[in-house]
């Protein structure tokens, strides 16, 4: 009944192809993007930003990434970690080097370096394929953060190898380092992770996207029908790492503040694969969906065991890890497909609503 | 015989016994990929959670005894008794065909013919969940795995080899033990798949679902037999690593160690473990012996991938693996 | 999914208020995970010695010590969420006990106001009080450590070791790498040939390492390692057959779970300590009474009197010692952050003192100031005796080199208040 198609006519061609056709949908969009960018900032509080909306900003834009990379293109990469660290030192380099440029370039600039080094490691992904190639992305993980902890360039020759970010300003309000207000960092993720998506969002239902997805469904018959394979590859591996290293920049220097290569070890890596599966593999929606329910869902669930029923620690922690596997595979038995597809099931079900058929 | 030579003999050397337990570790992926197409993620964690039941069934601890404790204000932690070794391995070999069994019928059957990826994802959340399970049940603290293996520098080996070359070799005797165990298991396995009713019908399963369900095989309890396997063999991966290191949560990590392996051996082959395992140990060994000093060493952590990505992209299934067929 | 957003925020608001009337220390604990060997009997000594404090003294000038656990996993991001989560409860007092948190804790802290104490580990750097402001890590720390370490294998070697050859054996992390530039500058003082050799996290497989050992053989090791590669290194040492007496760990690799496993191979194996070891003091007694044997353990009792709950228990002696301290000073039983922080840049403990909360002898004198937040910097070393599985002193605490560490400390300082725009100051 609210979301029909029925009335709704579109007279130009900028119409037809927008990204909400439905208009209840561009509604939907624009009430969050209100919630987003005018209610949040002035709700927000230290906590709710550095334990819920920071790392899921964060995670979110990584998770695009990385589903740019395996659900668009099906290529499995367990280098995320790996990437994450290339644009947080990348970031700490230029940070420390041009103190006087805004540390929002720096960000794109990190990026723009993470692409670079993303591309190199994609090279393998040519002759490769499947589960070995995820092994192999591993090689670029393991070898990344090896480097950043033996060349002491990297950390600007500090004794003890950990990078502390300096404080920078944004239109003089303080982003980075501890001064920084709940409110600032989170409207600055926010407009990287809106950006962003749109870039993604738009680039998926293009023709590069196109050629990703031929590539990942049958490769073989892509490049028969003249898709050029190096071109799709090594595109998603530039990408990819693009929004990987925007998102490993903003992850040091915005979030945590002071980093050692350890907080981009193989976990992370993995943590970010778990979160677009159980997303929704080649879904924009998913990335957010899988970053919001591995995010929050510990902290839920550490706030609810310890807070309210007062249980020790430890047994909480270990609750957590018995409750989020046993969420896993209860997802996964009820919906293969991940998040996103109960959000298609339950949209398309909802444009026949009230009728069921 | 020049120095450097015989150093590098003796790192070769306890780069074979690494690279032996390593090939255990990646035993237990290759069985469960072959009959059923799962790359068990979980691998890892069945080992630590084996043997954390070792440990625990041998010290008599409570199961669950903290959660037990935080509920009912008790303060229960042992039951008092202390199984002898050989006993307790029974015991737990008992309990991972039961976990084998719940995995079969309470994951996989719901997800029979789903994507790889998919059945990926069951088993990382099976990994989390077993972890969870594992420290709920007896703790996460450090534990003493002593199922009797000798551990320490083998003097005989040390003092003939001094004799020759000058230098007394090191090799541990706890390595030894090992590789004999995995030798041996080894060789159950092939027989097993190569002679027995149920090894070949695993091997069937392997070939082909649907052809082997048409000839009679019941596949679910391939599925159910195949997992209690990998348990075993995740078992002695986890008693050897425990041994060593005591029982805690990074002797999960050894499977990290074992994906080289798979890479290079390919994910569908025994002899493909092993062989893998070897060239990987020894490999990462030398690399670390010759040119780590000079790079500034740690570089196992990541040589051994390097290694297999190089082999890799000259033989992209692997050493053995299956060779990759794509119908367009 | 709103909805449940609305009712957390409903929760958090009333979570995060603080509670009045109680005095209350933070714990961001690590009883899971891998370095669970180390954070368990340590949340466990802080907890009991608070319980002690309130059964036995009925709080801490009349007011009660409430410990706030959080656990981190050791996780750089779960440290700063039990951070945010706990700072507005009233949180007096930090001791993170990771070095990777303390650096994440550090600017933070500072800028709500609230003191880390770092003892022993940390930001070695933040002894330079005009600085760092918020942040302390008396005792002692890992510069001072490995500066009375060289002089003790000196004086074991005659006098001088001119010649000889020192390794250091390390966490490939942040928290190793820390001793390796002062032990480059105490090589080119002494005379001595020293080399690093890194383990990569977690550290179960050293085999390599030790190869090198034993090909290379060095006179004197130097181990910095946590969790399960002290004890893989312990072990693996005895299998080369190094000789223990010239094999030291730090003070994170010196406990009991280190060296047991290792059964009689581990004889003489020794270690730095900054606090004292076993249960033979009249503390202790109390702590019987009061805390164990009325079931009020935080853990199932098996970890007290060994070293890394002595560590904990230490941390939370001293935080009793500075709150009562400012409660003199400010003359409120109701201390705050900023007061807190006030008393602890004026503390000093005496042999006296530690007699006089029976533990006398547990611990080296401290004298804190502006520009001195890390104490005197002294550490007694302690050897392990296989056959009587006991740890015991073999010498006092002994200081270190000062001039040098002085000088590492206000050079690194002075790095860090360039790159963060600090001015030192010391009002």
């Amino acid at each position: 009944m609210f979301y029909r198609e029925a009335g709704d006519f579109k007279t130009s061609y900028q119409d037809d192809n927008q990204t909400f056709p439905i208009k209840f949908d561009r509604y939907r969009y624009y009430f969050v993007l209100f919630v987003a960018f005018a209610i949040i900032p002035f709700i927000i509080n230290d906590y709710w930003a550095n334990a819920v909306f920071l790392p899921f900003l964060i995670y979110a834009i990584a998770a695009i990434g990385l589903n740019i990379l395996t659900g668009y293109c099906g290529q499995v990469s367990l280098g995320t970690g790996g990437f994450m660290a290339v644009g947080g030192y990348a970031i700490y380099k230029f940070m420390t080097a041009f103190p006087d440029v805004n540390v929002f370039f720096h960000v794109i600039l990190a990026g723009l370096v993470t692409a670079f080094v993303g591309v190199l490691f994609g090279l393998p992904s040519l002759r490769i394929k499947g589960f070995y190639l995820a092994v192999a992305t591993l090689a670029a993980q393991f070898f990344l953060v090896w480097l950043f902890n033996r060349v002491p360039w990297f950390y600007n020759y500090s004794a003890s190898g950990q990078i502390t970010a300096p404080e920078r300003t944004v239109f003089s309000n303080p982003v980075t380092g501890a001064n920084s207000e709940p409110w600032m960092v989170y409207l600055f993720c926010l407009v990287f992770l809106v950006m962003l998506t749109l870039v993604a969002r738009n680039l998926t239902r293009g023709a590069l996207g196109r050629s990703w997805m031929a590539i990942r469904d049958m490769d073989i018959a892509a490049e028969i029908i003249g898709v050029n394979p190096l071109k799709a590859k090594l595109t998603a591996f530039a990408i990819s790492s693009f929004y990987v290293g925007v998102a490993g920049a903003l992850y040091f220097s915005v979030y945590l503040g002071a980093a050692e290569t350890e907080a981009f070890g193989i976990t992370k890596s993995f943590n970010i694969l778990f979160m677009i599966i159980i997303g929704g593999l080649g879904s924009i929606f998913g990335s957010f969906a899988g970053a919001a329910f591995l995010v929050l869902l510990p902290v839920v669930l550490k706030n609810v065991l310890v807070a309210w029923l007062g249980w020790p620690t430890d047994l909480a922690a270990h609750l957590e890890f018995l409750i989020v596997g046993g969420l896993i595979i209860t997802f996964l038995i009820l919906e293969p497909h991940g998040l996103a597809q109960l959000w298609r099931v339950a949209k398309e079900k909802l444009r026949l609503w009230p009728f069921p058929y | 015989m020049p120095e450097q030579l015989v150093f590098a003999m003796e790192v070769f050397l306890n780069g074979l016994m690494a690279g032996v337990l390593y090939a255990l570790v990646a035993l237990g992926f290759v069985l469960i990929y072959k009959a059923s197409g799962i790359f068990n993620y979980a691998q890892g964690v069945m080992a630590l959670f084996s043997a954390m039941t070792l440990v625990g069934i041998m010290e008599g601890q409570v199961p669950f005894s903290h959660l037990i404790n935080a509920i009912l204000g008790t303060s229960v932690h042992h039951f008092g008794w202390h199984l002898p070794a050989a006993l307790a391995i029974l015991v737990t070999m008992g309990v991972m065909v039961l976990l084998a069994w719940l995995v079969q019928v309470v994951i996989f059957r719901h997800l029979v013919n789903q994507e790889p990826i998919i059945l990926f994802m069951a088993t990382i959340g099976l990994a989390y969940f077993l972890e969870g399970l594992g420290d709920l049940m007896w703790g996460s603290d450090i534990k003493k795995l002593d199922v009797g293996l000798p551990q320490g520098i083998n003097l005989w080996i040390d003092e003939t080899t001094f004799n020759i070359f000058d230098y007394g070799f090191f090799i541990d005797n706890l390595d030894i033990v090992a590789t004999i165990i995995a030798a041996i298991l080894v060789g159950i396995l092939v027989v097993f798949s190569q002679y027995t009713k149920q090894g070949r019908a695993m091997r069937a399963v392997a070939d082909d679902h649907q052809a082997a369900l048409s000839v009679g095989v019941s596949l679910s309890f391939i599925w159910v037999m195949v997992w209690s396997v990998a348990g075993f063999v995740a078992l002695v991966a986890g008693i050897m690593w425990g041994a060593k290191s005591g029982v805690q949560f990074s002797l999960s990590l050894i499977a990290l160690k074992a994906l080289p392996v798979l890479m290079l051996g390919g994910f569908t082959s025994i002899p493909g473990a092993i062989v893998g395992g070897l060239i990987i140990g020894v490999g990462e060994k030398l690399f670390e012996f010759a040119i780590g000093p000079i790079i500034g060493g740690a570089t196992e952590n990541w040589f051994a991938y390097v290694l297999a990505l190089v082999f890799l992209v000259f033989r992209p299934q692997g050493l053995f693996g299956d060779k990759i067929i794509e119908r367009v | 999914m709103k909805k449940t957003l609305l009712s957390l925020a409903i929760a958090s608001v009333t979570l995060g208020a603080p509670v009045s009337a109680e005095l209350v220390y933070p714990s961001l604990s690590y009883r899971t995970g891998p370095f669970a060997v180390g954070g368990i009997p340590f949340a466990d000594g802080y907890a009991d010695y608070f319980t002690l404090i309130n059964e036995r003294d009925g709080g801490i000038g009349g007011e009660m010590a409430k410990v706030l656990e959080c656990e981190t996993a050791y996780n750089t991001e779960k440290g700063v969420e039990c951070y945010e989560a706990t700072k507005d409860s009233g949180s007096l007092l930090y001791q993170p006990l990771s070095t990777g948190i303390t650096y994440q804790l550090i600017p933070k802290a500072e800028a709500d106001g609230i003191p880390i104490l770092s003892s022993g580990y940390g930001r070695t750097s933040a002894k330079n009080g005009k600085v760092f402001r918020h942040t302390f890590n008396f005792p002692v720390n890992y510069w001072d450590g490995a500066s009375i370490g060289i002089n003790h294998f000196k004086e074991q070697a005659g006098g001088s070791l001119e010649g000889k050859k020192v390794t250091l054996l390390h966490f490939n992390g942040a928290y190793g790498k820390e001793p390796i530039r002062t032990l480059q500058e105490l090589s080119k003082m002494e005379g001595f040939e020293f080399n690093t050799i890194p383990i990569d996290y977690p550290g179960q497989e050293q085999k390599s390492q030790w190869l090198q050992i034993r090909r290379e053989r060095p006179d004197y090791i130097l181990f910095w390692g946590w969790g399960v590669m002290n004890q893989v290194a312990v072990q693996e040492a005895s299998n080369i057959r190094f000789p223990m007496e010239n094999f030291m760990g730090i003070w994170w690799s010196g406990a009991e779970q280190d060296v047991l496993p290792a059964g009689d191979g581990a004889n003489g194996y020794k270690s730095l300590q900054f606090q004292g070891v076993g249960s033979d003091y009249p503390l202790y007694d109390d702590m019987k009474k009061y805390v164990i044997d009325a079931g009020k353990a935080a853990g199932d009792g098996s970890n007290v009197g060994t070293v890394i709950y002595n560590r904990g228990l230490y941390a939370a002696f001293l935080a009793h010692q500075i709150t009562l301290d400012a409660q003199e000073m400010n003359g409120t039983s109701s201390v705050t952050p900023a007061m807190m922080r006030d008393a602890m840049e004026q503390f000093t403990l005496t042999a006296a003192d530690y007699e006089a909360a029976g533990l006398g002898g547990f611990g080296p004198d401290i004298k804190v100031s502006c520009e001195n937040h890390g104490g005197l910097g002294t550490a007694a070393i302690t050897q392990w005796d296989a056959s009587a599985q006991k740890w015991s002193l073999i010498t006092d605490y002994m200081p270190s080199n000062y001039d040098l560490i002085n000088k590492l400390v206000l050079e690194d300082s002075m790095q860090y208040a360039a790159e963060n725009n600090i001015t030192p100051n010391c009002d």
